[in-house]
């Protein structure tokens, strides 16, 4: 297990981000993806942990429309199953917010953050809005 | 297997703070110590008779040491176990627990909220997930919104299904003296309300109001000496499903369907045998989800059986009767005012709104984001 004090999970997966890269984690242990990252594999308990890089392409599995305040315009929030078998929150960009359906293919993009937010994973219709 | 007994503990007190909005500078303790009090009138008691303080809130960050200070009392056991607004029901296992186990006699469990005269924000500020908080989910309404998209996709539930249990509601809140909505509601009122994170209206969401309770539970032996009819607590059943929505492994299966189940083995007891329900419904999916979870229809027809009135006054079954945390209170976390219904329920004082023959009542806590889910099943002396 790699020492907290040289690196941490959120940190990795940061470093892959500024890359371009959707990272997740694998348990060695039964082979199953896991995300969020963690030091600690759940169910197995194991340390036997791998980086691997994700391909970047999942599909909607729920979405909300929120609207926050009355000066801005409504976004997406989406749950995203990527295809390796893990699932995060997320939002569907380049296409109006009620358009984006479960069962929708998307492919990730890097937002790249700025000073305050550290870079995150958005996703993108495949082939575009429809 | 639990060791818990069915019946071997019952609820003697049961009040409820000031609802709606209190005077500023009102502290969520002083709702605690006002429904403490009124609890404790209820049955009799004395406040040096409480041996054991059961408590949660956002506000108050060690709130047990907080209560203890405020009555001066020296408990000899406190649980402090917060699991969001099911918290209380997750108390009366504890104090159950506790009660057979001789650590305390008399529990108290209380609750008090200003989350509306301090703002939501004040109350319960959310903590920063950096893989949840850069996307802006308005939470916990977005969450919420996530599982009734899916459940509509799953299963084919409308935005109008949704809309009845808002109405319903509203038809019971309007039995009661203390509920915070006054006015009737339509379902068409409902779908053309402000959007809040679609397909969740206002209408879809639980009010925002200042409240609190509380409730006192000693041995079933000590409670037939007190001032009223004892409310037994018959079986209990809680379970956690995750923290996060991102985490949530079926996002139309609660955990509801595992601590329902619980709760009925040890009361040994059915849905059919339940006369009323009290369902957290902190948004119009939640009875949804828990009339599926919890037994009283198959998974996925939640929808059309809340349909055609059937959950308001005069339909098949009555569930929240007190106008529920959409149209009588919600001052945060709920939990306890949802089982203060339903003991009053078993006891016969609710008034217009009292449900005929009531033996049985659930009463089920959700907390967190669909996370932690609580069942306890109450009973008359009838039922033992």
């Amino acid at each position: 297990m790699p020492s907290l004090k040289e690196q941490s999970p959120l940190g990795v997966y940061l470093e892959h981000c500024k890359k371009g890269e959707l990272a997740y984690q694998v348990c060695t242990d039964d082979n199953k993806p896991l995300f969020f990252p963690r030091v600690v594999a759940p169910v197995t308990g194991s340390a036997n942990i791998e980086w691997r890089v994700s391909k970047g392409l999942g599909t909607v599995h729920s979405t909300t429309v929120v609207h926050a305040a009355k000066d801005q315009p409504p976004h997406n929030v989406a749950l995203i199953d990527v295809d390796e078998g893990f699932r995060l929150m997320s939002r569907v960009e380049d296409i109006d917010p009620m358009q984006v359906r479960i069962g929708m293919r998307v492919k990730v993009r890097i937002n790249p953050g700025d000073d305050k937010q550290p870079p995150f994973p958005v996703f993108v219709p495949i082939g575009g809005a429809k | 297997m639990s060791g818990l007994q069915r019946g071997s503990v019952a609820v003697v007190g049961a009040a409820e703070s000031d609802l709606g909005q209190v005077a500023p500078h009102t502290s969520p303790l002083d709702m605690m110590a006002q429904a403490t009090l009124r609890a404790l009138d209820d049955c009799g008691l004395k406040l040096s008779d409480i041996d054991g303080i059961f408590s949660a809130t956002s506000q108050v960050r060690l709130s047990s040491l907080a209560l203890a200070e405020y009555f001066r009392l020296k408990p000899n056991y406190f649980d402090g176990t917060i699991i969001g607004g099911s918290s209380f029901m997750s108390h009366v296992a504890h104090a159950q627990g506790a009660i057979q186990a001789g650590l305390c006699e008399v529990a108290l469990i209380t609750y008090g909220s200003t989350q509306r005269s301090v703002s939501r924000a004040a109350a319960s500020p959310r903590e920063y997930n950096y893989y949840e908080t850069p996307y802006k989910p308005v939470l916990p309404a977005s969450a919420y919104a996530l599982a009734a998209a899916r459940h509509m996709h799953e299963f084919g539930t409308t935005r109008e299904q949704l809309a009845e249990v808002a109405v319903a509601a509203r038809k019971w809140a309007l039995m009661n003296p203390v509920a915070w909505e006054k006015e009737p509601l339509t379902v068409e009122q409902v779908l053309k309300s402000r959007m809040v994170s679609y397909p969740l209206t206002v209408r879809d969401c639980c009010l925002v109001t200042d409240g609190g309770g509380a409730i006192i539970l000693t041995s079933a032996a000590r409670a037939k000496t007190l001032r009223k009819k004892p409310v037994y607590v018959l079986g209990v059943g809680e379970a956690i499903g995750h923290f996060t929505i991102s985490n949530m492994p079926n996002l139309t299966v609660t955990a509801a369907a595992e601590s329902g189940p619980k709760a009925f083995r040890m009361a040994g007891l059915k849905p059919t045998d339940v006369d009323m329900l009290s369902l957290y419904d902190a948004f119009t999916i939640t009875p949804i989800l828990f009339l599926e979870d919890l037994g009283f229809c198959p998974k996925g027809e939640g929808g059309r059986f809340v349909s055609g009135g059937s959950i308001a006054p005069g339909g098949k079954l009555a569930v929240n009767t007190s106008g529920g945390g959409l149209s009588y209170c919600h001052p945060g976390m709920y939990g306890l005012l949802v089982m203060i219904e339903a003991i009053r329920q078993v006891r016969g004082e609710c008034g217009q709104r009292q449900v005929r023959d009531c033996e049985i009542s659930l009463a089920h806590g959700n907390g967190g984001v669909l996370s932690s889910q609580c069942t306890v099943l109450f009973g008359s002396d009838a039922t033992l």
